[in-house]
This record gives C-alpha cells, sequence and structure tokens, in this order.
C-alpha cells in the first residue's frame, strides 16, 4: 500500500548541504506494523514528512495506496512526538479528536459519537469535556492517538509517539498501539529511536544508517502474539532481535542475514 | 479572605481623600476644590434626577451613554478592521512586506492631529468622533493580531494540514485562537486609548458627552464640575479596564492553563 522508491532529501545546497536521505527504497503492505529505527538525526523525522506529505523530498517518489503523494494524502494521520504542540489547548478533548472528522461525510451527532467511541478505546472516555493541558503527558498522546484513531486512516504514521513520557507510560502506550491496531487492521508506520520498542511492537524492524539514511537492515520479527511486555521480552527471538538491531543501528556488521 | 486582602488594600484610599480635604480646604484655592465640594457638585451634576430614573439627570442621561456608545462603537470597528487585516497580513509574507512601510507611518501619526481633517470630512459629530477613534487605536490591534498569527506554532499548522482542514478551519479554529492572547493584549491597550480619544475628540468637535461637559464647566469656571467630570473619566476608564480583564481570564484561561503546564 506504501512504496518509496530511492527517496532522497537535501536540506540547503553547496557546501553547507545536509544530505538527510540518501536514497530510501521501502515496501510496507497493507495492515503492516513497520518500526523505522535509526540512530538520533539520522533523517527518520525528514523520511516521515516526507511520507505525510510536509516536505517535499528532493528526488524519488513516494506512492499511497496507487498515488504519489505530493501534498497531505487524504486518509493519513499522525501521531506527533510533541503532544502538547500538536493538541489545541483552546479545545476540548472531544472537539480536538472530532475536528478532523469535519471533512467527513459525517453530521454532528455522528461526529460526536465516533469521537467519544475512539476515546473509548484509548481509555479516555471520563475526559471528553477536559481541555489537554488538564491531562497528564500520557493521557495526551492518547487524545492525539485516540484523534488518528477516530479519523480512519489507511496510513497511520507515528513519529517516536512515546519519546516524552516515562517509562510505564511507555510501555501502557505501546499496548495501546497494538490493540487498537489488531483491532483495526490499520498499517502503521512508527518511527522511534528506542530498539527495544521497535522489536516489540513491530512486524517488521527497519533500520536506518547515519545520515544520509539509508537502510541498513529489515528485519522480520516473529515473536508470538498477543505480545506481552514481560513474557516477549524475555522471548530468546526478542533478546536475539533486539541485539541484531542494535548493531546494526550502531553501524556494525550484521551477524546473520536480514530475514525477508 | 479574598475579599478582606481586598480591602487591606484599600486602606491608603480614605487616608489620601482626607488628606487631600484637609489640604485643600487649608490651601482655599479656588483651582483645587476639596473631595466633599466635587461630590456634591458630581451629585448635582448626574444624580440629581427624578427617582423613576434612578436619579439620573437629563445632563447624565444625555451625556455619559452617548460617549460609552462612541467608544464602544470606534473600539469594535477598530478591533474587526484590525484583527481582520492583522490575520491577513500575518499569514502573508508578501502582503506584509508591501503594507508594512504604510502601517509605520500611519501609527507614527498622532491620532489628534488628524482631527482637523476628519472634522473637515465628516463635519462635528459622532462620525468624526468614531473615525478619530478608530485610527487611533487600531494599531495594537493590527500590530499584535498579525504578529500572533504569524507565530502560530509549527505543529499546530502541520497537525492542521494533516488532517486536511479547510481554509476556514485553518483560520477560525487554529490560526485565530492561537493569535488570540496577542490579540487581547492589543484590544487592552487600543480600549484606554479609546477613552482618551474620545475625550480628545469631543473637546474639538462635539456638542454632547462627557468631553463636551468638561470643557463647558471649564468655560464656565465650574471648576468642581472640571474635577467631577474628571473623576468621572478615571473610574469609566477604570471599570472598563476591570471588565475587560475579567473577560479575558475568562475567555483565555487555556492560554494561562497551558502556560503553566509547560
Amino acid at each position: 500500500m506504501l512504496e518509496i522508491s530511492n527517496l532522497t532529501h537535501t536540506y540547503g545546497s553547496g557546501p553547507g548541504a545536509h544530505h538527510a536521505l540518501g536514497g530510501i527504497d521501502l515496501k510496507v503492505a497493507e495492515g503492516e506494523l513497520v518500526c523505522i529505527v535509526g540512530p538520533s538525526g539520522c533523517g527518520k523525522s525528514t523520511l516521515l514528512r516526507s511520507i505525510a506529505g510536509l516536505l517535499r523530498p528532493t528526488g524519488g517518489k513516494v506512492v499511497l495506496g496507487g498515488t504519489a503523494v505530493d501534498r497531505t494524502p487524504d486518509d493519513l494521520a499522525v501521531v506527533f512526538q510533541d503532544y502538547s504542540r500538536s493538541l489545541f489547548p483552546w479545545m476540548s478533548v472531544a472537539d480536538n479528536v472530532s475536528l478532523p472528522l469535519r471533512r467527513k461525510d459525517m453530521d454532528k451527532k455522528q461526529r460526536r459519537s465516533a469521537a467519544m467511541e475512539a476515546l473509548e478505546q484509548v481509555g479516555l472516555e471520563g475526559a471528553a469535556a477536559k481541555y489537554p493541558w488538564q491531562l497528564s503527558g500520557g493521557m495526551q498522546q492518547r487524545v492525539s492517538i485516540a484523534r488518528a484513531l477516530a479519523y480512519r486512516p489507511s496510513l497511520l504514521l507515528m513519529d517516536e509517539p512515546f519519546g516524552s513520557v516515562d517509562a510505564q507510560t511507555r510501555e501502557d502506550l505501546e499496548d495501546l498501539t497494538l490493540r487498537v491496531r489488531s483491532h483495526h487492521n490499520m498499517t502503521i508506520l512508527l518511527i522511534t529511536h528506542d530498539i527495544d520498542e521497535s522489536v516489540y511492537v513491530g512486524d517488521r524492524v527497519v533500520v536506518l544508517s547515519k545520515a544520509p539514511a539509508r537502510i541498513v537492515g529489515d528485519l522480520r520479527v516473529d515473536l508470538p502474539a498477543p505480545r506481552d511486555q514481560i513474557t516477549t521480552r524475555e522471548h530468546p527471538d526478542f533478546v536475539h532481535l533486539r541485539a541484531e538491531v542494535g548493531r546494526l543501528v550502531r553501524g556494525m556488521r550484521s551477524q546473520s542475514a536480514p530475514a525477508s | 479572605m479574598r475579599v478582606l486582602r481586598g480591602l487591606g488594600r484599600l486602606w491608603l484610599v480614605p487616608v489620601v481623600l482626607v488628606a487631600w480635604e484637609a489640604a485643600t480646604r487649608a490651601a482655599e484655592d479656588n483651582f483645587f476644590p476639596p473631595p466633599t465640594a466635587i461630590a456634591v457638585r458630581m451629585h448635582e451634576m448626574w444624580l440629581s434626577g427624578p427617582p423613576e430614573r434612578l436619579w439620573l439627570t437629563d445632563a447624565a442621561v444625555e451625556n455619559i451613554p452617548t460617549s460609552v456608545g462612541r467608544l464602544f462603537a470606534g473600539w469594535l470597528l477598530a478591533g474587526v478592521i484590525g484583527i481582520a487585516l492583522g490575520l491577513m497580513l500575518g499569514r502573508s509574507p508578501v502582503l506584509s512586506r508591501f503594507l508594512d512601510p504604510i502601517i509605520e507611518f500611519g501609527r507614527a501619526i498622532p491620532p489628534p492631529a488628524l482631527l482637523p481633517f476628519f472634522l473637515a470630512l465628516f463635519a462635528a459629530g459622532a462620525q468624526m468622533q468614531i473615525a478619530t477613534i478608530v485610527f487611533g487605536i487600531i494599531w495594537p490591534i493590527l500590530l499584535n493580531a498579525g504578529d500572533g498569527a504569524r507565530h502560530v506554532d509549527r505543529q499546530h499548522l502541520e497537525t492542521s494540514r494533516v488532517f486536511g482542514f479547510s481554509r476556514s478551519q485553518r483560520l477560525l479554529r487554529v490560526i485565530l485562537p492561537s493569535a488570540m492572547p496577542k490579540i487581547f493584549a492589543g484590544l487592552r491597550l487600543s480600549l484606554s486609548l479609546a477613552l482618551i480619544l474620545m475625550v480628545i475628540s469631543e473637546l474639538v468637535g462635539s456638542t454632547n458627552g462627557i468631553g463636551f461637559q468638561l470643557l463647558d464647566a471649564q468655560r464656565s469656571f465650574d471648576l468642581p464640575g472640571v474635577w467631577g467630570t474628571i473623576v468621572v473619566l478615571g473610574v469609566l476608564g477604570y471599570v472598563l479596564n476591570s471588565a475587560f480583564l475579567a473577560a479575558e481570564r475568562r475567555l483565555l484561561s487555556w492560554h494561562r492553563a497551558a502556560k503553566q503546564t509547560i
């Protein structure tokens, strides 16, 4: 459903130019949850912004659902890392979730019930009338996820979505992502710099090199479902994959050939 | 507790009044009548009317609402034009580059300097006064709205792009609320400017209004009347500012709270 071919991006020009993406080729199938992991500053966000149509790449192509992305695609949602700047503080939680639904063919009542349903899925049905700043960071990120769920995108992009919350909340949100994903059968592209997280959440882990980013590894994660924060993380395959991804991220040679 | 503390801060007011009373009585200067004399004159001027009209005199009914009406008409008009133009300028760098010199020139003109022009254009009356007020107070609103619209958080704009907000949604639901704290700062400043320009415009070309009453009292050497009118203007300014702050606290509660948590 998503096809990226030879995607490059360079910021600026001349000797001071920064080559963020050095030719990315990636295919994501319908319903897949792909984690993209790489060292800090490697161009992960540039990749995501190009897919979202927020940035015009300097070369290559992004094709989503058969059409080339040249502006923000209609059925795509993004969960940003910085929830406090992504949610609108002047609107209630319910309004934040239902506002994007105005472009869909829904009346006010339907929008409201879709928003409530999404909030229920993230366990925040009681917070609909509150304002984002009245909630904790983890809860705000849940609102942001609910907003994306209510929108029912065919592709959900998550840009380091759990990077600004504490460890406990992070695990809760990872499990929440897995839950809603199996419920909606959505295609998700999750960007992270956390190696454990990428292996725990993903069906596939794509490893990027330092900038200019290239794909240095593409590993299939075949861990037993449903995943569990304790047992999955002690599974020998998890431990092995984590080490494998870790090596790739640090630019070391892989010990075994990548799956797929 | 808050009431008590509020009262605690007010103790200085009677002390100053008593001191002023004593000083002016001792001085016996016609230009500085004692506060009691001013109070008596104020009562005569505005509150000695028939009980069925809440004791308001003809002068009170004729002048005070007229002046306040002009002030609000000017303020609202400046608000609407200033916010609309400001948002446009803030969102369009091209427009802003073209219009900036004109705006800088316009706001450099002292508004009272335009009174002769507006007098010639509209003749004495409400139109001329409102035009003076609008021209004098629009700048802080315009510049603040522009500044607010220029500095909308990039992620808020990207969020509206990702979720495909329409132009009007983006403007009304994202840009305008983002700019609101700055717009309110502009509106507050222009409210106090509006009071000043209201008085000035009434001093020059008017046959009613608080400013006219002030001029009238001065012409008839009614010094307690002059002082009384000044007191009314002071009270009016104080009440307007307090009402504005109360409204701002309500409407921008999200802003203050969101600021505190970040």
